[in-house]
């Protein structure tokens, strides 16, 4: 492990975590709220911690993958650290594990809250909660390969342990060259959605923060009962779109914009996408007309919204599903485990490995009707490396034993079944809401602080899946040279 | 610019990390899954797996868009191939890798029938190499510039050497400045040294000037250059075959050993003059019985790495002269070198720095670089629009490690002084540490 980089790295990190709380300072200054002291003194800390931290000079620049993978992870526990920060400071969450789990829930873009009065907040804390999410969505590593001068030739390794999805690359053979068109898309994403929201009625400042929780597919709102509060139909269409659209791998758009209009629909994964959500969305209406709602348009409303923000992992509300039936209920359950495509903002299992895990599903029955033949996965009617399917198997079951233990740890709490399951799955999937006491209307305040924390991991394990938090806590892979 | 290449082996990798480097967008192209994944972790490329010839994969690397196609997979046909349909699909300009001596005489007409832009023979390249080291068989490597006028010659600075503990102003005083001491390597560090700079033992220093300058200087420095007359080759790949008949129109005698018996009947049909032996290289016996101690030079190119080297050493403990060997691998040369063999010829490199040198542009007539490029002798013609032409040179703010070494104008040769200018059509060779250079406007700004 080079430590020097590593810590580097970090530093840089750090402050450009101090840059995104300067908007937040902007708006408590506008606001003229009490919190403006705050953020004065957050980002304060986060720069003289981290600024020195840049000025280390490494003798040797040599990065690998270890090395990368050791920055995003600890990146993500210092970040979630310091933006619990000015929640803190200003009084609105005093317990410093509900600072943290907070913290944490906006980067990664889960959208679990353990505040039950959210309105009344002052603005700037709202802003900050959910402009966490708009740089977590993308990506803060990445945020910072893009804003900062290159770091080398391990700045792909960073951006493989960040990005979503078993095969992350490039789109174009540069670094950060590769961040920036992938923040450009990002931020005009982000900006067409403010100004739609914006003109279906919504005030400047609720669009903002709706919109920094769709792109980012977060789910933070700055009303208590989330979308839901504006019963407002052209909002939540406008929402559902770009929470499904950014659930949807950005590198499609890249494609798009090169000229290839119809490059979404050649891909298989954005197509499996496509029909897993249209496929849920008929059967739930089906379940819910005449059991919750009378009318068909009604049920097609909240199935639709629902559906879309449970597998795009934003976790956005507009009517309390604890009251749908079960079948809806386990639909939705099992879309929590399906989350976006590789290379979006989503987060949970992703469809692409789903859909190799399928294929690879039907190989090994072909595999025993015909013992001696050879069968190549193929995706996009490409051979899929042996590697890789290896490394998908190897995710699902990690995914699923990180799950268990999870559940195991939370199940001290002694609450019910769908408590108990709902939060792990809706934290590890970065989705926010779960099932019972943290369901749709509920929140994670009376969870046990040990449980919060476990989520707290939960989410950011989620968020970078799996591995660069497993790795930590490797022996070996601390060593300065491992056998 | 956009550059695709072809074929992530070594010559590939190699051009790739430099390209890249230089900040150019670089997609490469291979259907071996492990060679791409090791560029694509380690370089800021864009890796894409396939064959080269497939029209589908190289529209979906762009070709339509891109500047220069660089084909170098193992296959000289491949290499063509690719060339062809990526020019019909609307590339600018290609490059293609062949390397096989049949084709080396049709290659004026290949190149115009396929639309290639640049033919690289590497081991056409490495052959003519090995020649310009023999025949100044005191330097470790020799390099020309200014198609020969000016060449730049590497030496080792031994103990019984007197230039060792001088400072290069009171070297200059005694040559009256015919030759410049450009670079030094120090401990594998590359220096740019001033007037003040010391020489130690056991720097490699490298000297730009005239042939008899230099010439002149080995002498004065003890360093005599010695006529070659006897040449011992281990190997008979393709570089022994155009070696071979370099030497022997130079008018050496040459000893080519070889492995394998068929390789030895078709060596004998193509170089008559040289005698040819079936054996072993890597077997002392064998080799002394050939008088390796008599040998003026050895000069060991299997196609193994490793074998050249045991080769090169047997050779030099039995007291052959000057030992030269072949490293397939980039990353050997200077662990070979440390082991006391004269001088190591990389093809992958001399193939790597001919590409380089046309990506740079128009201007640039030759490019040589130094411990992976972090030096760089750059030769440059001045083109009439030169911001910096008719100035001082003590008025161009040179930054640090950059200095002016030589301009070869129509009749003269310059080392440069303050009051120096350069002019049009000058041909100046410039050396710079850690920068590329590609024009005379990006060595200095006018001050």
């Amino acid at each position: 492990m080079n430590f020097r980089v590593v810590l580097r790295v970090l530093g840089m990190v750090l402050a450009c975590e101090a840059l995104f709380m300067l908007p937040s300072l902007a708006v408590s200054v506008y606001f003229r709220g009490d919190d403006i002291a705050a953020f004065a003194l957050s980002i304060l800390i986060t720069a003289v911690i981290g600024i020195p931290l840049t000025y280390i000079r490494a003798n040797k620049h040599d990065m690998y993958a270890r090395d990368g993978f050791a920055i995003v992870a600890l990146g993500w526990i210092l970040l979630s650290f310091f933006g619990s920060l000015p929640f803190v400071i200003s009084g609105a969450i005093p317990s410093y594990i509900d600072a943290f789990f907070e913290a944490s829930s906006g980067f990664t873009t889960t959208g679990a809250s353990i505040l039950t009065q959210i309105e009344g907040l002052p603005k700037g804390i709202l802003f900050w909660r959910s402009f966490t999410h708009w740089v977590g969505g993308m990506g803060v590593i990445v945020l910072t390969l893009a804003i900062l001068p290159s770091v080398g030739a391990g700045a792909l390794q960073m951006m493989k342990a960040e990005s979503p999805g078993p095969t992350p690359g490039k789109i174009v053979p540069k670094v950060a060259e590769t961040a920036k068109i992938l923040y450009g898309i990002y931020i005009v994403i982000t900006i067409v959605e403010i100004i739609m929201l914006k003109m279906a009625g919504l005030p400047l400042f609720d669009s903002a923060i709706h919109t920094f929780g769709t792109v980012g597919t977060g789910g933070f709102s700055n009303m208590n009962t989330s979308v839901g509060e504006y019963n407002n139909v052209y909002a939540e269409v406008i929402i559902a779109v770009f929470m499904f659209i950014c659930g949807a791998n950005f590198s499609l758009y890249y494609q798009m914009l090169k000229g290839d209009l119809k490059a979404a629909f050649k891909d298989e994964e954005f197509l499996f996408y496509l029909r897993t959500v249209l496929l849920a969305i008929i059967l739930i209406t089906i379940n819910l007309y005449g059991n919750v709602f009378s009318s068909i348009w009604e049920s097609l409303r909240h199935s639709s919204f629902q559906v879309v923000s449970i597998i795009s992992t934003t976790g956005y509300v507009t009517s309390n599903f604890e009251e749908w039936g079960m079948f809806s209920k386990i639909i939705l359950f099992m879309l929590m485990f399906v989350g976006g495509c590789a290379g979006s903002t989503g987060g949970a299992i992703k469809n692409i490995r789903f859909l190799l895990l399928f294929k690879v599903m039907k190989r090994e029955l072909m595999q025993i009707i015909h013992p001696k033949a050879v069968y190549s996965v193929r995706l996009g009617g490409r051979a899929v490396n042996e590697r890789t399917i290896s490394e998908v198997l190897g995710f699902f079951f990690m995914y699923i034993i990180i799950f268990i233990a999870a559940v195991l740890i939370v199940s001290l709490d002694n609450l019910d079944w769908a408590t108990t399951i709902g939060s792990v799955a809706a934290t590890i999937g970065n989705i926010g809401p779960g099932f019972g006491i943290v369901g749709a209307v509920g929140n994670y305040s009376t969870l046990s602080n040990l449980s919060k924390i476990v989520l707290s991991m939960c989410m950011i394990i989620g968020r970078l899946e799996i591995y660069p938090i497993l790795l930590l806590g490797m022996p070996s892979f601390w060593k300065r040279t491992s056998v | 610019m956009k550059i695709i290449i072809i074929g992530a082996g070594k010559v590939g990798y190699n051009l790739a990390e430099n390209l890249s480097k230089s900040n150019h967008d670089v997609i490469i192209i291979d259907k071996n899954y492990a060679a791409l994944s090791k560029a694509e972790e380690n370089l800021e490329v864009l890796c894409i797996k396939g064959s080269g010839v497939s029209t589908n994969i190289l529209m979906e690397a762009g070709i339509d868009t891109a500047d220069l196609l660089i084909a170098v997979t193992s296959s000289d046909e491949v290499n063509m191939v690719c060339c062809l349909t990526a020019k019909k699909l609307g590339v600018k300009h290609t490059i293609a890798r062949i390397r096989d001596h049949e084709y080396a005489h049709e290659l004026l007409l290949l190149k115009e029938e396929l639309g290639l832009d640049l033919i690289i023979n590497p081991e056409q390249a490495a052959a003519d190499e090995i020649a310009n080291v023999l025949n100044f068989s005191s330097a470790i490597n020799v390099e020309n510039f200014a198609k020969g006028r000016v060449k730049m010659i590497e030496i080792m600075v031994t103990e019984d050497m007197p230039m060792r503990g001088m400072r290069l102003k009171d070297m200059g005083s005694k040559f009256e400045s015919s030759v410049l001491i450009g670079v030094v390597i120090r401990n594998d560090e590359v220096i740019v040294p001033n007037g003040d700079f010391i020489i130690n033992e056991n720097d490699n220093i490298y000297i730009i000037g005239q042939p008899s300058h230099l010439y002149n200087f080995c002498k004065m420095f003890g360093k005599v250059p010695q006529k070659i007359r006897n040449v011992m080759i281990v190997g008979g790949g393709r570089i022994a075959v155009y070696l071979g008949k370099l030497l022997v129109e130079m008018g050496m005698k040459v000893k080519v050993i070889e492995i394998d018996r068929e390789k030895c009947i078709q060596l004998s049909e193509l170089i008559p003059e040289a005698l040819i032996i079936h054996g072993d290289g890597t077997d002392e016996e064998l080799l002394r019985s050939e008088n390796i101690d008599e040998m003026d030079a050895f000069i060991a190119m299997t196609g193994m790495d490793e074998e050249n080297m045991m080769a090169a050493l047997i050779a030099k403990h039995n007291g052959a002269k000057k030992v030269i060997s072949k490293a397939s691998r980039i990353n050997y040369i200077s662990i070979i070198k440390s082991l006391g063999i004269d001088s190591v010829i990389s093809p992958k490199q001399i193939t790597s720095n001919q590409i380089l040198k046309y990506v740079r542009g128009n201007s640039v007539e030759s490019l040589y670089r130094i411990i992976e490029g972090q030096a760089e002798i750059t030769e440059i013609v001045a083109e009439p629009e030169s911001k910096i032409l008719n100035t001082k040179i003590k008025k161009l703010g040179l930054p640090k490690d950059t200095i002016i070494a030589t301009i070869v104008r129509k009749n003269e040769v310059v080392i440069p002084h303050g009051n120096d200018i350069i002019k049009e059509g000058d041909r100046v060779i410039v050396i710079s540490k850690n920068k590329n250079i590609s024009s005379l406007d990006e060595v200095a700004e006018v001050s």
